[in-house]
């Protein structure tokens, strides 16, 4: 299909021909965007578009249309460029327009010069953001997402020699593609030193040296010090990726998950320019201070950290590759082009009850055979901050699940299961050294002028599993106690406050967390859970492992669905049920008006809240009130069992 | 006559204005210039005075001037140097140029100062030329019709701009003006022209100009100066230059006035800048984050050639210096070499500004600019400053490398710096107010009096304060008066200092009180608030530090969260788990607003003028009603004296109550953002209608108020007279005060009138029944949160001291006595209950009177 090829590996002759056509209004730039939007909404376009994600950049041709899935990780200043800019020969005198959008570097032929005061030039804007795949992504969600790359993945997990018969010939060609830049830099550079008075002369050699390296995915030898790639979380591997946005980056913000298709740009014009300007910094004063850190940070080596030109970006509600990109009506008429279809909720919704009923099986096995934690676990994992009235957030159920067994695999266990039925997630181990240690809050650099990631970065929606068994007795220094402070907030007010070392800014999130612990947790919880085990295996790690192999792969992406899908249902409250609570809580507060308190009403209500969706209804109905009711009983009396226990031993 | 000369020869000759020369040939804008140059050098190569800049016309024209005017397009070549040239007196204040016609001391004994704020980008622009020929056309048009000239590429006429600002200095006064730099000028005078007389006796040769000023004055002129910066400020320099040396000939400064205007009328957002505003005049304001050291760059480069001397001079071009390969003189190769120390240069330092968090949209990351500081404004400002910057913007393309042509398609931008303005500089000393004002448009201003008017302001102004948090009404009013705060009050003259316009509240009561929640909505309603939890803060993060730079080695005075809070709300949660050192520093804050630093041999005095809303956890978890609020917080007493206000939160237990609480909290969890929004005033709102009263709104008493407030305080007192108690104290009326002039502030009202008054009294007494009932008599005593204890608790304390005192003595002379015996013996006695506590506390106060000692259980009498 030469149509395809053509839009997907070249781009820019589609936009060439565009802007020919409609030069001297700015309408092109529009038309552009309309032209790949149709593109993308022809059958399954979308699976064509080779993603960032799952194939290693020296694999994708340059300057072909890419996608990427990511997580605004930074955004940097704005930028100017030429929109428009003219090129004359100088010998013909020819003049020629050009369109500087979707480029980092302002192509002219060999023989043409850029007339920088040609008044046709037009000065246009745009953003970069500094982009890395959603943090603690599960590996499932990559496999699930690409079939078609899934053979690729694993090859290159492997890396050592891949030996696929497609990555060869990909290999070649794109060695070939990079022969081809260098030979037009390179031209123009023997023209120079042919015209003689060039004293830079001599260093043009060693220049087209460090060029050819660059253009082989190498570490450039100029770059001493490994870059950091700036991941919230430590040991992540991926690509990161500077993402140009053209259009409306105001309605971005940091830690957003996009999806953006785009042109990918690997010049290695862009690594010379980054040796260049090292080289300088040697002379010029300018550079000395942080100017040639901010250089490094800012424009890392292209074959290291890719640029995308964005011709679509869109922000993702979920990242669950299961789920259609949009639910909402509205929304999906916006991006139409992804191939939405909304009978799936129905679908789905039809088959909701079983699949609940099989998870919670599953998870009460996992939790060994306590069936409350495990009701409590999923009301946990399809909880969701779905607004907020002036500062506090609504919809947040951070569970405490307590009575854990120390120091057994138990709690590693538990995250390994709910990583296969969560798109992203983390465990956070919570040892004196971790906590002392680790960078948790986002702090900015201004020597590199960057946010330098901390592990709270995270997607909205991610899993933080907070495991507290692992803690030990000790002395947190300063960094731990700004680390647990942030924790603490971050669960009570969804948010973290970044350090800007001048100030620090509030950044609203939307992070499940799940606390486990030996006896109550230090840190605040909406609920605490004490797990009370039935069986007790004798070999923790079969009986967890065996678990897992034994749910079938498509009752696993069933859980998968129901959870991320129920989260973005709707809820509401009739004026009936509404009335029968009231009564309930007054009825409540009578007879015991020590022990319930406004905030047991809040927790039922989110309980009731929770419970309801996980049935699939979308309005409380009297039956799930009580239900809630009574579920929020047995673990009172639970925790009360407990504290007798516990006074008893003292 | 060729046309494109026009441009420079009618530059040139509007700045020789008043000499009446002949208008000029282009061969005579041509070559005189670089004789006079030259003139020029040989006054004053001595003493290396900085010069007009010229490029070295010789180096860069291709042909002899003959060729130059053969062929239209050589022409336009030459046109860049011949252009540049002359106008360089126009950009640097023209001494040359009035060497013959202008023969005052002043003027010609003053060197100029190049304006490198001005000139980088400018050839840029001037090249614009050759690609453009209907431009010159008009340009020539415009000659022939006489004098009507304007500088290429712009609607500047140089002329009529210089005698419109002359006008302006000359003219403008402003009666009305409130500026912080105002002091010492009459403002019925023309403010500039004292000004100059300023610059006249202090020596400092800055003119700085606000924008507003001009635009008032001269609209168009202002437009032209926002347009074309860097044409129209040179011409600005000139006007300047002349009136001054015309009024003080004599003057000595170290060179000529350069004006600096500022203020730019729209403060512009860092986030608003796009391409448009290239090249113009912007004001926008930002934190100082970086400021790199001084660096001298290089202006003209001095080139000498090996072989026959000969020099030239090269000037900066777009940040590069071209090296000359070929020696005009001898026609060697490579023969030039540069001398250092004959070439120019000039102090620049880059700065890197900050968006200020205030201005940054919610989610994302602040933008950053690059500064350019030249000359004087090098190190005017440090990191942490709060700055406005007016400057010229600047884009710059990037290229790849020097020799090739392929062109990052991006452009650097940077600010030129022309004028700083520190917006937090006065933070110390105390007068901020003004500068701090947030702007605020007509309508806004109209929509908040309009609200101002409506009878119910108050209810509806508490009920917008964190809507979430079900009623509490009380301790909401006393909120948001806390937000409004007193009037300040200064007496400093009269030596009794300042008095605490500040309201500081303190929540106590039963966890799960949405206290927290309540700290966390002010904090973020407030511009200025800073929130701490007492568990981690220690007395340094709430204070200040003294902190060494690293870089600089400077030392560095950190401040905390009291500073940083100054003029806004410091919230402290948690403040039972304060530890006592930490606590102790806010009694100085609290009540004299003030924090004292001697640290690392800085000792100063900081203001810390924030009102403190701070909550308390009851000891014992659990609110003990039985308790009083000393024994339940267990604060020291001088702190608590401190607060104005002291709220338990306490879960009532009452049906109605629990009813509208439950619909409450469901209707939090099912209404929409929107109709939750309907129902309550947005938050934006809230805080400019605060905002506002807080700066424009200052009541005094009125004669009534002062009346009620008498009576009011005279009342409270009475109340424990009878029983022998004092039930108010000065810092009570004082704390009255204060509620009712923010109340007045809450009605924009600048009299207090007696429903102030009503509504602080009550306020007061609502909050005083709550926190200072005596639980044992169930009067409202006073004395619990002056002294920490009720006046029965301590006379009961005393009579039952006394009591055991009896009792001991009574048993003769026996040196031990058991404790636990004592204990029953005790209560055998009394007829009322006695608890082990009472007992203790009755032990205690013997042995402090050195009656006994208490070792372990036994009793020891001394």
């Amino acid at each position: 299909m030469p149509c395809v090829a053509d839009w997907l590996n070249n781009p820019f002759s589609i936009v060439q021909g565009i802007f020919a056509q409609n030069v001297p209004n700015s309408d092109w730039e529009k038309k552009v965007t309309e032209y790949f939007k149709e593109k993308l909404k022809e059958n399954n376009a979308t699976n064509w578009v080779p993603s960032l994600n799952d194939v290693p950049v020296h694999y994708l041709k340059p300057n072909s249309l890419v996608k990427f899935r990511c997580m605004v990780q930074d955004m940097f200043d704005p930028e100017f460029y030429m929109g428009v800019y003219e090129t004359v020969d100088p010998n013909t005198n020819a003049r020629v327009l050009h369109f500087g959008k979707y480029r980092d570097v302002a192509e002219c032929g060999p023989q043409q010069e850029i007339d920088l005061n040609s008044s046709q030039t037009v000065t246009l804007e745009r953003q970069t953001f500094y982009c890395v795949p959603v943090p603690g992504e599960s590996a499932w969600s990559v496999v699930v997402l690409n079939p078609q790359f899934y053979a690729y993945i694993s090859a290159s997990q492997a890396r050592v020699s891949p030996s696929t018969s497609y990555t060869p010939s990909r290999h070649k060609r794109s060695y070939e593609e990079d022969e081809d830049m260098d030979l037009h830099p390179s031209k123009q550079k023997e023209q120079h030193m042919g015209s003689g008075s060039d004293i830079h002369g001599c260093v043009e050699p060693k220049r087209l040296e460090t060029e050819a390296s660059a253009g082989h995915h190498l570490i450039s030898p100029n770059c001493s010090r490994p870059l950091d790639l700036n991941f919230p979380l430590p040991g992540e591997k991926g690509p990161a990726c500077l993402v140009k946005v053209y259009e409306s980056w105001d309605s971005f913000k940091v830690n957003d998950v996009l999806e953006v298709y785009g042109i990918l740009s690997v010049d290695p014009v862009l690594s010379i320019l980054n040796n260049e300007e090292r080289d300088n910094s040697a002379l010029d004063p300018m550079e000395c201070m942080d100017a040639a850190e901010e250089q490094r940070v800012h424009s890392p080596p292209a074959s290291l950290v890719p640029r995308i030109h964005v011709i679509l970006a869109q922000k993702l509600q979920h990242i669950n590759p299961l789920l259609p990109a949009c639910l909402n009506e509205e929304e999906s008429k916006t991006c139409e082009y992804l191939n939405l279809t909304p009978l799936f909720v129905s679908n789905f919704m039809s088959e909701l009850s079983p699949v609940r009923a099989e998870l919670l099986g599953f998870l009460t096995h996992a939790l060994l055979g306590d069936s409350l934690a495990a009701e409590y676990l999923i009301l946990h994992l399809i909880s969701t901050v779905y607004a907020r009235r002036d500062v506090l957030p609504l919809g947040k159920f951070t569970v405490n699940l307590s009575g854990c067994p120390r120091n057994s695999i138990f709690t590693e266990h538990i995250y390994r299961i709910i990583q296969q039925l969560v798109p992203a997630s983390y465990r956070l181990q919570m040892t004196i050294e971790n906590m002392n240690h680790s960078r948790f809050i986002p702090r900015k650099d201004y020597a590199a002028n960057r946010l330098v990631s901390g592990v709270l970065q995270l997607a909205s929606n991610t899993s933080l599993v907070v495991d507290e068994t692992q803690l030990q007795q000790g002395q947190l220094d300063r960094t731990g106690v700004h680390n647990v402070t942030a924790l603490g907030n971050l669960i009570t007010w969804q948010k973290v406050d970044y350090d800007f070392n001048y100030h620090q800014m509030e950044f609203p999130c939307n992070i499940n967390v799940l606390i486990t612990s030996e006896g109550r947790s230090l840190l605040p919880s909406d609920c605490q859970v004490h797990l009370q085990p039935q069986i007790i295996p004798p070999n923790m790690e079969e009986y967890m492992n065996s678990l897992l192999t034994a749910v079938l792969p498509s009752v696993l992406n069933k859980f998968r669905i129901y959870l991320s899908l129920l989260r973005l249902l709707d809820y509401s409250i009739s004026d009936e049920v509404t009335k029968a609570v009231e009564e309930d809580f007054v009825e409540m507060r009578k007879n015991d008006p020590e022990s319930i308190t406004a905030d047991d009403l809040h927790r039922t209500l989110l309980v009731a809240r929770f419970l309801s969706l996980s049935a699939g209804q979308t309005t409380l109905s009297r039956e799930r009130w009580l239900r809630a009711k009574q579920l929020e009983g047995l673990r009172k009396a639970r925790l009360q069992q407990q504290k007798c226990v516990n006074g008893n031993e003292l | 006559m060729s046309s494109p000369a026009s441009t420079p020869s009618s530059r040139r000759s509007s700045s020789k204005r008043g000499r009446g020369s002949n208008p000029p040939t282009p061969q005579d804008a041509r070559s005189p210039p670089s004789q006079r140059r030259r003139t020029d050098d040989s006054t004053s190569t001595g003493d290396l005075q900085p010069m007009p800049t010229s490029p070295p016309v010789d180096a860069q024209s291709p042909g002899g001037p003959d060729a130059l005017f053969s062929s239209p397009p050589q022409f336009r070549h030459s046109a860049i140097p011949l252009d540049f040239d002359i106008s360089s007196p126009l950009t640097y204040g023209t001494p040359s140029s009035r060497v013959e016609g202008t023969p005052r001391s002043g003027i010609r004994g003053t060197p100029v100062r190049q304006r490198p704020d001005l000139g980088s980008v400018r050839k840029a622009r001037q090249v614009d030329l050759h690609s453009d020929g209907v431009a010159e056309d008009v340009v020539a048009t415009d000659q022939s019709l006489g004098q009507r000239l304007v500088i290429w590429g712009t609607d500047v006429n140089v002329a009529s701009c210089k005698e419109k600002f002359q006008r302006f200095l000359q003219r403008f006064i402003d009666p009305l003006s409130k500026e912080d730099e105002d002091i010492g000028l009459d403002l019925n005078e023309p403010r500039y022209m004292q000004r100059l007389e300023e610059i006249n006796m202090v020596g400092e040769p800055f003119l700085n100009v606000n924008c507003d000023h001009l635009r008032s004055f001269d609209e168009n002129l202002y437009r032209q100066l926002i347009c074309y910066p860097q044409e129209v400020i040179p011409t600005f320099d000139m006007a300047a230059n002349e009136i001054f040396f015309d009024r003080y000939p004599d003057s000595i400064l170290e060179h000529q006035i350069q004006v600096r205007p500022y203020n730019a009328l729209k403060t512009r957002n860092m986030r608003n800048l796009n391409p448009e505003d290239i090249d113009q005049l912007i004001t926008i304001s930002g934190m100082v984050i970086r400021s790199s050291q001084l660096i001298p760059e290089m202006q003209e480069a001095f080139f000498k050639c090996q072989v026959c001397a000969f020099t030239t001079r090269v000037e900066i071009d777009r940040g590069r210096i071209a090296e000359p390969s070929v020696c005009k003189n001898c026609n060697t190769m490579h023969s030039m070499a540069l001398i250092h120390n004959r070439s120019m240069f000039s102090d620049k330092q880059m700065i890197k500004l900050q968006e200020s968090p205030e201005d940054m949209p919610a989610g994302q990351t602040p933008h950053t600019i690059v500064l350019f500081a030249h000359n004087d404004l090098v190190d005017k400002v440090q990191p942490g400053d709060r700055v406005n910057v007016t400057g010229i913007y600047r884009a710059v393309p990037i290229r790849v490398n020097p020799r090739v042509s392929t062109v990052k398609s991006v452009y650097k931008t940077h600010i030129d710096v022309i004028h700083y303005r520190k917006t937090d500089s006065k933070r110390l000393h105390g007068v901020d107010e003004e500068t701090e004002q947030k702007m605020f448009t007509e309508e806004r201003v109209g929509i908040l009096k309009e609200l101002s008017k409506k009878p119910d302001i108050f209810e509806r102004l508490s009920s917008a304060l964190a809507p979430s948090i079900y009623e509490h009404e009380d301790i909401k009013k006393g909120i948001l008066l806390q937000l409004f705060g007193g009037s300040r009050k200064d007496f400093t003259h009269t030596g009794r200092g300042n008095f605490r316009a500040e309201i500081n509240i303190l929540l106590c009561g039963d966890p799960g009180t949405s206290k927290s929640q309540l700290l966390q909505f002010v904090y973020n309603l407030v511009p200025r608030g800073q929130y701490t939890s007492g568990k981690g803060s220690s007395a340094v993060g709430l204070t200040a530090y003294v902190m060494k730079d690293p870089e600089t080695r400077q030392l560095v005075l950190q401040t905390g969260a009291l500073v940083l809070s100054d003029n806004g709300i410091c919230c402290i949660d948690e403040f039972d788990k304060m530890n006592e050192s930490t606590r102790s520093v806010l009694h100085e804050v609290m009540e004299q607003q003030t924090l004292s630093i001697a640290k690392a041999g800085i000792i100063c005095q900081l203001n810390a003028r924030t009102s403190i809303l701070a909550a308390a956890n009851p000891i014992e978890s659990q609110w003990n009603p039985k308790k009083t609020t000393i024994e339940n917080i267990q604060l020291p007493h001088t702190l608590l004296s401190r607060f104005d206000l002291i709220f338990l939160m306490l879960d009532p237990r009452d049906e109605a109550y629990d009813r509208r609480l439950a619909r409450h909290l469901i209707s939090l969890y099912y209404q929409s953002e929107e109709q939750m929004e309907e129902e309550y005033m947005d938050m934006t709102l809230l805080r400019d209608y605060i905002a506002y009263a807080r700066s424009y709104v200052n009541p005094r008493l009125s004669e009534e108020a002062s009346q009620a407030l008498i009576e009011a305080y005279v009342d409270m007192r009475k109340i424990g007279s009878g029983r022998g108690m004092i039930s108010a104290y000065p810092r009570q009326l004082e704390s009255l005060i204060r509620l009712a002039e923010a109340h007045a502030k809450v009605r924009f009202s600048e009299k207090v009138e007696t429903i102030d008054v009503e509504e602080a009294k009550r306020l007061h007494r609502e909050a005083l029944k709550q926190s200072a009932t005596d639980p044992r008599t169930g009067i409202v005593d006073i004395s619990i949160l002056t002294t920490g204890m009720s006046a029965t608790a301590r006379k009961r304390k005393e009579e039952l001291a006394q009591a055991l005192r009896k009792l001991i003595q009574s048993k003769g002379k026996t040196p031990t006595l058991k404790y636990q015996q004592l204990f029953d013996d005790l209560r055998a006695q009394s007829d009322t209950a006695v608890t082990k506590e009472m007992f203790e506390e009755a032990l205690r106060a013997l042995a402090d009177d050195d009656f006994l000692t208490v070792t372990g259980k036994t009793v020891r009498l001394l």
